[in-house]
């Protein structure tokens, strides 16, 4: 484990040493792709594996005013039923009369096990680049493992549900901002990029399926794991909009049709990306 | 009558799944307000886009005929031309502004230097900058494919400040109309793109 680490360290220097302005597009991809291969090698190199082996003491450790664990939570299999749940998220839950993602209903299951309030979570509920995804990030990092393998399986066919993923197709092509970006200004083609950064095609379903399965994921530009929620806020971010609050009806809508388009796409996370 | 219902009813079973069903404009406003809380009170605009961005959203950037027309004619209204109609800046500022991508995101303020243009992000322009995206089409030898002509020059300046007066629904941010620009800042992108001397046209 140890080694791998220094192997990737090295690695990732390699990639990060080459002068942006002489880059090559075939020399930089090159360097990338030695660094993913040597992560398919040895699987358990992924920094994020921390994370979700933090998520897995969290989960089982008492907090709050009520002194309660994770344990009973219930994530749509029954309390604490973890293995597969993610794959069948997001989903309506009538408990909260509402469609949630897994990040939105840990959120819902700290506040009402644990007592600890999700407004109070929300107002920083990402972490800034190079320290390590906040407590509910670690604990979705591990619930989404316990998926890994497995192919996206949300119904998404009960009523709150098709009408999460029709806002969420809504949003998706909602152009506004003074920069007029929607997602779909950078994901609504394929084989297209941003710089030298290629952009999924999201909203096709064979791209879809391909990469939404891959988060959580540890980003190693930010030097940490990234949730969903995060991903989507840092895309608002891009747009020009303001902070994108996590677990917010919008956020959730987006997630439910992004997992919609990605049906029957391979969950491995945590994933890895630039 | 009831030849006719069950005529109805075959051929419903016969059609695909339904689309997505229609999301009230009223329900995805209210969601998209309430997903961002800490706006503040000045960017409530950006929450909602104007007529031609509710346009362009409800057909996925594709238009009808008529509403494109429309859309031309309402965003040709928005231009403001240099009062001395000189459109040309200077192409080693438009180099620096397609470099940079700072400004307008809710980490630039209080503003630190002047927005970018961004220009790289989706567009070739000179040779030795490889990182370039391919979101627009490639820019290279633009003003030398345009045989540097003053119409083009014009034509340039036109487009980047506000390109759906061509492109009707075009991705490109609307860099005058909706202040992202200055019109001096401007004047040096059309410089980058049309000047002789600008390395997207010498190849340097």
């Amino acid at each position: 484990m140890k080694r791998s680490l220094v192997m990737l360290a090295v690695a990732f220097a390699a990639v990060a040493a080459i002068p942006r302005a002489h880059a090559q597009d075939a020399e930089t991809e090159k360097a990338i792709e030695k660094y993913r291969a040597m992560l398919r090698e040895d699987p358990w190199s992924n920094p994020g594996y921390l994370d979700a082996d933090r998520g897995e003491a969290l989960w089982t450790t008492r907090a709050g005013p009520k002194n309660a664990s994770f344990e009973q939570c219930d994530l749509g299999k029954g309390p604490g039923k973890v293995d597969g749940a993610f794959a069948e998220l997001p989903r309506y839950f009538a408990d909260a009369d509402r469609v949630m993602d897994l990040e939105t209903r840990l959120l819902w299951c700290r506040e009402t096990l644990q007592g600890l309030s999700a407004a109070d979570y929300v107002k920083r509920p990402h972490p800034a680049g190079g320290q390590p995804v906040k407590e509910i990030g670690a604990i979705a990092t591990y619930v989404a493992s316990k998926s890994s393998g497995q192919k996206f399986a949300a119904r998404l066919d009960r009523p709150q549900e098709q009408d999460a993923v029709a806002l969420g197709e809504t949003l998706f092509y909602r152009r506004s901002g003074p920069f007029d970006f929607a997602c779909a200004t950078c994901h609504a083609q394929s084989g297209l990029r941003i710089r030298l950064q290629g952009l999924p095609y999201l909203a096709e379903k064979k791209e879809a399926s391909k990469v939404i399965g891959e988060w959580p994921a540890y980003r190693v530009s930010n030097t940490h794991v990234m949730t969903m929620q995060h991903r989507l806020l840092d895309c608002y971010w891009q747009m020009r909009m303001p902070e994108l609050q996590m677990g917010s009806d919008a956020s959730v809508a987006l997630i439910a049709f992004l997992t919609k388009q990605a049906e029957d796409g391979e969950i491995a996370v945590p994933g890895l990306k630039r | 009558m009831r030849i006719t219902i069950a005529i109805l009813a075959l051929s419903f079973a016969a059609m695909p799944a339904p689309a997505q069903k229609k999301v009230d404009p009223a329900r995805a406003d209210t969601a998209i307000k309430a997903a961002f809380p800490t706006a503040p009170a000045d960017w409530a605009s950006r929450l909602t886009g104007d007529e031609t961005m509710q346009q362009c959203s409800a057909s996925h950037n594709n238009p009808a005929k008529d509403v494109a027309a429309a859309i031309q004619k309402r965003e040709q209204g928005t231009i403001v031309y240099p009062p001395d109609n000189n459109f040309m800046g200077d192409w080693q500022k438009g180099e620096r502004l397609a470099q940079s991508g700072y400004g307008l995101r809710f980490t630039d303020y209080p503003p630190r230097q002047a927005n970018g243009g961004n220009c790289y992000a989706c567009h070739q322009l000179t040779k030795n900058e490889v990182s370039y995206g391919t979101l627009g089409p490639s820019l290279s030898e633009y003003g030398k494919l345009r045989d540097f002509k003053p119409e083009a020059v014009k034509a340039a300046y036109e487009k980047l400040y506000n390109s759906h007066m061509a492109f009707p629904c075009s991705t490109m941010p609307r860099f005058g109309a909706n202040k992202i620009l200055t019109i001096e800042q401007i004047k040096d992108a059309v410089a980058l793109l049309m000047s002789p001397e600008s390395p997207v046209n010498t190849g340097k």
